[in-house]
């Protein structure tokens, strides 16, 4: 093992490394991608690493390179990879490897995303540098503590709140405009993408909701069949939870979902006004 | 990793048949066994430990943790160059100008500065043409700037112009107007 953790030997896997999962017959039947004899399209890695059993040395960058050939698309493919082939110390979440679940959301080339939805760029010959989501305390290499986060969350209330019983008894129902104002909000998974590429959240993650949370605060918000709404714009109307967004567009950017917390928030915001 | 799981069976499976894998393995990993993704510590042992134990070393390992880099590392574009951070350091500059300004007035009398308009006027007006057009853009870029970027976040405070692909265009149209405002004033006021 101790050979494994040497940040000074780049192991290159090579072909030879590769097991044969499957008869390559197969593999060709279903039309993957088969193990071409070309020159080896190498790609280094720089991924953050920091021990907790190790406290005090510096957290650092340790590189590793695969060969793309060899390699699945995304980047996760290729943590996994070289968590199974090369260093079993590194450490991350996943979990769904197809974006539902938000585990492996991390810093990859200097924008938050999920590392299964996020491919390697193939032709240029940078180097990928990966670290954990921004500003957040590691747990160990790319896991961040979410702890403060989830607890941001349940301070919204995220649940239906209703003082009177459903008109026919059975269900609370809602048009079908009232339905559509939740598209768009309600496929957020809570990866904190957006809250930890927000510079305000950097900040003020002490007092300020950040946009994931802020998000589903409006989810509550304009759900038509939730009768706390008052109450759920007081608890926003001070200077810190709501107003530390200066619409910097950050979460916009980065939601590998392709939601809008930028918007939502904008909309709290003129509700509270007008 | 259901998948991953079966090549791990399968190179256990294939350590009975040495394979060229495994023989090129060997020397490397220093062990006479497949190579596994299983994490197998010899020598480390668990111990059962009670719910305050277990709090209070979490708290201990809490107080160590590192916190992760953020402006050193994330992209550029959207955070030392981003719209939103120029149009504050660009009102900073102006306001902060305007201030400084402002008190050396006040002070000027007292001092025997002379910062009366005529006098500015003129010695601007003895400036090789080079520093003028400098000073002026000094001051132009950042007064150009802080309008557009500034009437754009009036327009996103309707809730307009949100869309991803749009915030990132009007970055760009903004850096333009601005330019050419500035080139303006610069050369014809």
């Amino acid at each position: 093992m101790a050979a494994l953790r040497s940040s000074a030997s780049r192991l290159v896997v090579g072909a030879a490394s590769r097991p044969t999962l499957r008869p390559v017959a197969a593999a060709a039947a279903r039309g993957m991608a088969t193990v071409s004899d070309d020159k080896p399209r190498l790609k280094t890695f720089q991924i953050y690493r920091w021990n907790p059993e190790t406290p005090t040395e510096k957290p650092r960058m340790q590189s590793y390179t695969l060969d793309l050939n060899k390699t699945g698309p995304m980047v996760l493919d290729a943590l996994i990879r070289i968590k199974n082939e090369q260093d079993p110390t590194l450490t991350f979440r996943r979990s769904c490897r197809e974006g539902i679940c938000g585990s492996c959301a991390m810093n990859i080339n200097g924008t938050n995303t999920l590392a299964c939805l996020c491919r390697i760029p193939k032709d240029d010959g940078a180097d990928m540098k990966i670290y954990p989501l921004p500003h957040t305390y590691v747990v160990k290499d790319l896991v961040p503590d979410l702890t403060h986060f989830y607890k941001q969350y349940k301070s919204i209330k995220p649940y239906l709140q209703r003082d009177t019983p459903a008109p026919d008894g059975k269900e609370y129902r809602q048009t079908r405009e009232d339905r559509k104002k939740l598209d768009g909000l309600y496929e957020c998974i809570l990866c904190a993408c957006c809250s930890t590429s927000c510079p305000s959240y950097w900040w003020n993650s002490e007092e300020y909701l950040g946009p994931a949370i802020l998000l589903q605060s409006y989810r509550w918000l304009v759900d038509s069949r939730d009768e706390k709404t008052a109450e759920r714009k007081d608890a926003l109307n001070n200077s810190m939870s709501l107003y530390r967004c200066h619409t910097i567009l950050n979460c916009t950017r980065t939601c590998p979902k392709g939601l809008n917390p930028g918007k939502a928030i904008s909309e709290i915001k003129k509700s509270m006004a007008f | 990793m259901i998948a991953q799981r079966a090549g791990t069976t399968a190179l256990r499976r294939l350590a009975g048949h040495p394979n060229a894998f495994f023989t090129a393995n060997v020397a490397k990993f220093g062990v006479a066994k497949p190579l596994s993704t299983s994490q197998a510590r010899p020598g480390v042992q668990t111990e059962k430990i009670s719910n305050s134990e277990a709090a209070s070393l979490l708290a201990a390992q809490r107080l160590r943790r590192p916190v992760s880099p953020h402006l050193a590392i994330y992209d550029k574009g959207q955070t030392w160059f981003g719209n939103s951070i120029l149009t504050r350091f660009t009102g900073g500059v102006l306001s902060g100008s305007l201030y400084a300004f402002a008190a050396a007035y006040l002070a000027a009398p007292y001092l025997g500065w002379h910062l009366e308009s005529a006098s500015l006027v003129a010695a601007f007006g003895a400036l090789p043409v080079a520093a003028k057009v400098g000073l002026k853009t000094l001051a132009a870029w950042p007064f150009a700037f802080h309008v557009v970027s500034g009437t754009r976040y009036l327009i996103y405070d309707l809730g307009i112009g949100f869309a991803r692909k749009t915030v990132i265009k009007t970055e760009w149209y903004i850096l333009g107007t601005s330019i050419v405002g500035a080139l303006g004033l610069v050369l014809f006021l």
